[in-house]
Parts: C-alpha cells; sequence; structure tokens
C-alpha cells in the first residue's frame, strides 16, 4: 500500500464529541438514580451496587454478588439475575465500558488527569506493575472468603461515591465521603490513571469480563499516523495502542485487541488524521491479516 | 545478558511488588474488618427480617433498596458512625422506631436476602429486644402510673405487661412494673422512642448484648412436669434406710 501525500490527509480539528457523549451517559446514568430523591420521579432506586429500574428491571453489580457468594451467602433470586443481567451486558459490550461510560470516580480521575497535563507534571511518582490491580483483585475475594463479610465494600471508592451522592446527607456525618477525594489526590499525586489503570479491582475485574466482547477500536488507517502521540497522551491505558498503531510489520492487525481498552474513545477524539475507528467485532477488518 | 533473563528478572520484580502490595493492602483492610464481639455493646439496630450479624455483612449488598422501600423514613444507610459498617441499613429507635409495617415493604425490597424472604409475619421479627435498663428513673418504678411504653406497644399486653407489686413505701399503694417479655418484643422500639424521660430507662438493644442463655442443658422442673400431662416426673419419694454408725444414736426423723 501507498502511503497518502501528507497535504491529501483528511486532517480535522480535534473534536471532543465522544468524550461529550461520554459526559452525558454519565450524568444520565447518575440522572436516572438522583431524579427519585430530587424531584420525586422515581425511575431507578437503589444504588450501583444494586437497584431496581422502573420495578421491573433489577440490576447487581457481578463481583459484589461474587463477594458475597464467596462470603458463603446463597443470593436470593433477585440479586442473582441482576448480577447475570450485568455480567451479560458488559461481557458483550466491553467490560471496562463500565469504568469509562458509568462508574462515577471516573470524572475524578479524568479530571486528576487533566490537572497534570496542565501542570505539566509528566513522570510517574509511583511506579506500579498494571497486573497489581489483579493481585488486589484475588486478595479482596480470598479475604472475603476467609471473613465472610464484603471486603472491598468496606472501600469501595465507587460505591461509597455513589451512596454519597445518591443518598444526600449521609457523606456529612462519615469517613467515607473521603474516600474519593483520596482516589483524585492519589492520582493527582502519583501519576495519572494510578487508580483506575493500576489498583482499582473493580476495572480489573471488569476487564477479565469483557475479553471477547462485541465492540472494539480499531485503526484502519494507522498508515497514515504522523507520530503525534497525542492518543497516547489522553488514553487511560495507553499500552493497548501500541500493538494496533505500530504491529503492522509484525502482522498485528489494525485492531485494539487488549481487555483493558475502556471504549473511552478519547483516541478516536484526539486524533487529526482518524486513524482510529469504533467498529463491532465481528465487522470485517480493512486490510488483510498477515500470517 | 540476554534478553530472556532481563524478562524474568523483570517478572520476577514485579510480581514481588505485587505480592507486597496486596499483603499490605490485605493488612490494611483486615484493619477494617468488622468485630461483632467486640461492638455488640453499641451495636445499631437492623431491619425486620436481618439475618444474624456475621451472615447479615456476608449477603447485605448495601444498596440501601430497604432504606427507599421504608415508609416512614426509619431506615438510613450507615455513614461510618462508630460500631457501623458504611451503606448498611440501620435505625434508631428513639429517633424514628419501626412502624412494624404488615406488609414488610424493606423485606420484599432486600435483592440478596439478607433481609430473610421467610419472615412473612412482621409480629415474628427480632430486631432486639426492649430492656428496662434504668429502674430508678422508670416513673412506674416509682410508684407512679406512666405506662407509656406499656401503651404504645404493638404488642399490647404481650411483649410489655405491667406486673402488680405492693408500694412498701405508701404502705397502701402499688407499683405496676412494665416487665418485657422477649418471646413477643419485636424490637420496634416504639417504647424506648415514646418514653417520657430526658432519657430513655427502657432501650432496643441487639439480642446478643440483651440476652442471656441458659445451658442446653437445663430442664425447669414445672415445665417438665407440664409438659408431662402434669403427672409426676418421677414415679413416689423414694424412701430410703438411714445409716449411721453403729453404737451412735443418731437422729430420727
Amino acid at each position: 500500500m501507498t502511503a497518502a501525500p501528507v497535504s491529501a490527509l483528511p486532517l480535522c480539528p480535534p473534536r471532543p464529541r465522544l468524550l461529550i457523549a461520554r459526559r452525558l451517559v454519565q450524568a444520565l446514568c447518575l440522572g436516572l438514580f438522583l431524579s427519585g430523591p430530587w424531584a420525586g420521579l422515581w425511575i431507578t432506586k437503589g444504588t450501583l451496587a444494586s437497584s431496581l429500574t422502573l420495578g421491573v428491571l433489577p440490576l447487581t453489580d457481578p463481583l459484589i454478588a461474587l463477594q458475597s457468594l464467596l462470603a458463603h451467602h446463597r443470593l436470593s433470586a433477585t440479586a442473582t439475575l441482576g448480577a447475570g443481567i450485568v455480567t451479560l451486558f458488559y461481557a458483550l459490550l466491553r467490560g471496562r465500558a463500565f469504568c469509562s461510560w458509568v462508574c462515577p470516580i471516573n470524572p475524578l480521575t479524568d479530571a486528576a488527569a487533566a490537572l497534570r497535563r496542565k501542570l505539566g507534571w509528566q513522570e510517574r511518582v509511583l511506579l506500579l506493575p498494571r497486573s497489581v490491580r489483579l493481585w488486589i483483585l484475588a486478595a479482596i475475594l480470598g479475604l472475603s472468603a476467609a471473613s465472610g463479610t464484603l471486603v472491598w465494600e468496606l472501600i469501595n471508592p465507587i460505591t461509597m461515591l455513589h451512596r454519597d451522592l445518591v443518598f444526600p446527607g449521609i457523606w456529612l456525618l462519615g469517613w467515607p465521603a473521603l474516600v474519593p477525594l483520596l482516589v483524585f489526590l492519589v492520582d493527582l499525586l502519583g501519576g495519572a490513571r494510578l487508580w483506575c489503570g493500576h489498583l482499582c479491582p473493580v476495572g480489573a475485574f471488569y476487564g477479565l469480563l469483557g475479553r471477547w466482547s462485541l465492540l472494539q477500536i480499531r485503526t484502519p488507517h494507522r498508515d497514515r499516523c504522523d507520530q503525534c502521540r497525542a492518543c497516547y497522551r489522553v488514553c487511560p491505558e495507553p499500552h493497548v495502542l501500541s500493538p494496533a498503531l505500530k504491529g503492522a510489520t509484525r502482522g498485528h492487525p489494525p485492531v485494539i485487541r487488549a481487555a483493558d481498552c475502556t471504549l473511552c474513545g478519547r483516541c478516536i477524539d484526539v486524533c487529526a488524521p482518524q486513524v482510529f475507528t469504533i467498529a463491532p467485532r465481528f465487522a470485517a477488518l480493512p486490510h488483510p491479516r498477515k500470517d | 545478558m540476554t534478553k530472556t533473563d532481563l524478562d524474568r528478572r523483570g517478572f520476577l520484580e514485579g510480581a514481588l511488588r505485587a505480592t507486597a502490595g496486596a499483603c499490605l493492602l490485605g493488612s490494611g483492610l483486615g484493619a477494617l474488618l468488622p468485630r461483632p464481639a467486640a461492638s455488640a455493646l453499641a451495636a445499631p439496630l437492623r431491619p425486620p427480617g436481618a439475618l444474624a450479624e456475621a451472615d447479615f455483612l456476608a449477603a447485605c449488598l448495601r444498596c440501601g433498596l430497604c432504606v427507599r422501600a421504608c415508609p416512614y423514613q426509619t431506615l438510613r444507610l450507615a455513614a461510618g458512625e462508630p460500631n457501623t459498617i458504611p451503606g448498611t441499613p440501620i435505625f434508631t429507635a428513639r429517633t424514628i422506631p419501626c412502624e412494624m409495617c404488615e406488609d414488610l415493604p424493606c423485606v420484599t425490597a432486600c435483592p440478596s436476602g439478607a433481609l430473610d424472604p421467610a419472615l412473612t409475619d412482621i409480629t415474628k421479627a427480632k430486631m432486639g429486644v426492649a430492656v428496662l435498663v434504668d429502674q430508678e428513673n422508670c416513673l412506674n418504678w416509682q410508684g407512679l402510673r406512666c405506662d407509656v411504653c406499656y401503651r404504645v406497644c404493638p404488642q399490647l399486653d404481650q411483649a410489655i405487661r405491667l406486673d402488680e407489686r405492693h408500694n412498701a413505701r405508701t404502705g397502701k399503694h402499688a407499683f405496676f412494673l412494665p416487665t418485657v417479655h422477649a418471646d413477643a418484643c419485636t424490637g420496634c422500639g416504639k417504647c424506648e422512642h415514646s418514653c417520657v424521660l430526658e432519657h430513655a430507662a427502657i432501650k432496643v438493644l441487639p439480642l446478643a448484648t440483651a440476652r442471656g442463655a441458659m445451658g442446653a442443658h437445663y430442664r425447669l422442673g414445672w415445665d417438665e412436669k407440664s409438659k408431662n400431662g402434669d403427672a409426676p416426673l418421677v414415679d413416689a419419694p423414694l424412701t430410703l434406710p438411714i445409716r449411721q454408725p453403729e453404737g451412735r444414736k443418731g437422729f430420727v426423723p
């Protein structure tokens, strides 16, 4: 394939369309819970841990359900069904889509990363392998089984922040309100995406769920890449980019395969030569695979 | 040094660091783990049908659906007050007691079974048990006729009864002593809520705090006798020969 001359590249000024879409979905997810307590219009009751929408749709966080099972409790049918629905949804869509489209911690860690960029704090202070989150996941599951309680729920910043927002007033009372703030500070002082990318066992769990998911980010126009590294700067899991972007010579298909990709679409937003697209798994690849 | 060696070293270092981190996190979480025995005295009250505390902490998903279902705003989610697990439902009887809804909306709303769906009759609930903790300040114990706890009890004349006792101070009046019968008490807290004193003399305590337990081998003679159709448990009083040292004049019954 011959590279197109530079002048013919379909350069487009970066527009944060997916970022806006993501913020809207995050706000919508929170709004479903908040319309009841704030306006008396009850759509979804409960919290992200477990909820009931319009009186018929039960949804339960599968990791919390798993901790409960390991702590020797036989969950009722409602919670089991709810956990099943959520598991199936993220397994089909993409496990870590929860992280960037639903999780209420995400705007906090996004803000910490943006602040770091603005302050010019490039280097990470705390160097941790990304596998730490898997070890933490194993630790909390093991501890749940050993202690007979939902260990991660003692400090889970996601459900704590969500409770603080959905049950207004309780955050005034206790230390759990400080946990999400702590996550922000960890990311700001320790390194961008230190929490979501290295520590959070919920993200690790959803990552494991989404190994075979249907939606992918693809790089059909990787030959247009001008090495500006804009995508690397914004990607919450930048290690997933390289094989799809630069693996052409090694026969890597132009697809981000790593389950760590959260499908946030920031790469699509910031890429001026429009290298990236979002596509279903079984759509035909633009290039024949080199095996 | 070959590339493989480098990779292996990198992997080992990474694994070591990860293990150390996980251990550190584990011990940190361990410090946060609830210790029911130490905190039983001040443990808050749970909604009706709540499993025993240890089982409850394995079952409760901390979702707040029971809190949303409660029509009287009795239930709330613990926010990290002392002796509470954040996110689990509790109530404070002195502030808002349980109104004992017949249709048990909180139990029906629970998705996990932490509030036992086997509980269908609210009068069988055991949220705790009322205990008259301060006789020295209870007005009825002073010989006055307050009776408020007795009157507000939803299990009237079953959970709290008034025991009549002679008032020796005046010589001509009676004490009517509020007496809790735990088998009928649901722990709803209406008595604690209504106690007219500055600080309630009757309080609902968790069962584990309030209740003693006889040894499993104890038998009460009168109970056994009534179970036996009031027939004597042993055939007849035994008459045994009186044995004394030879030549000694002893006691003859």
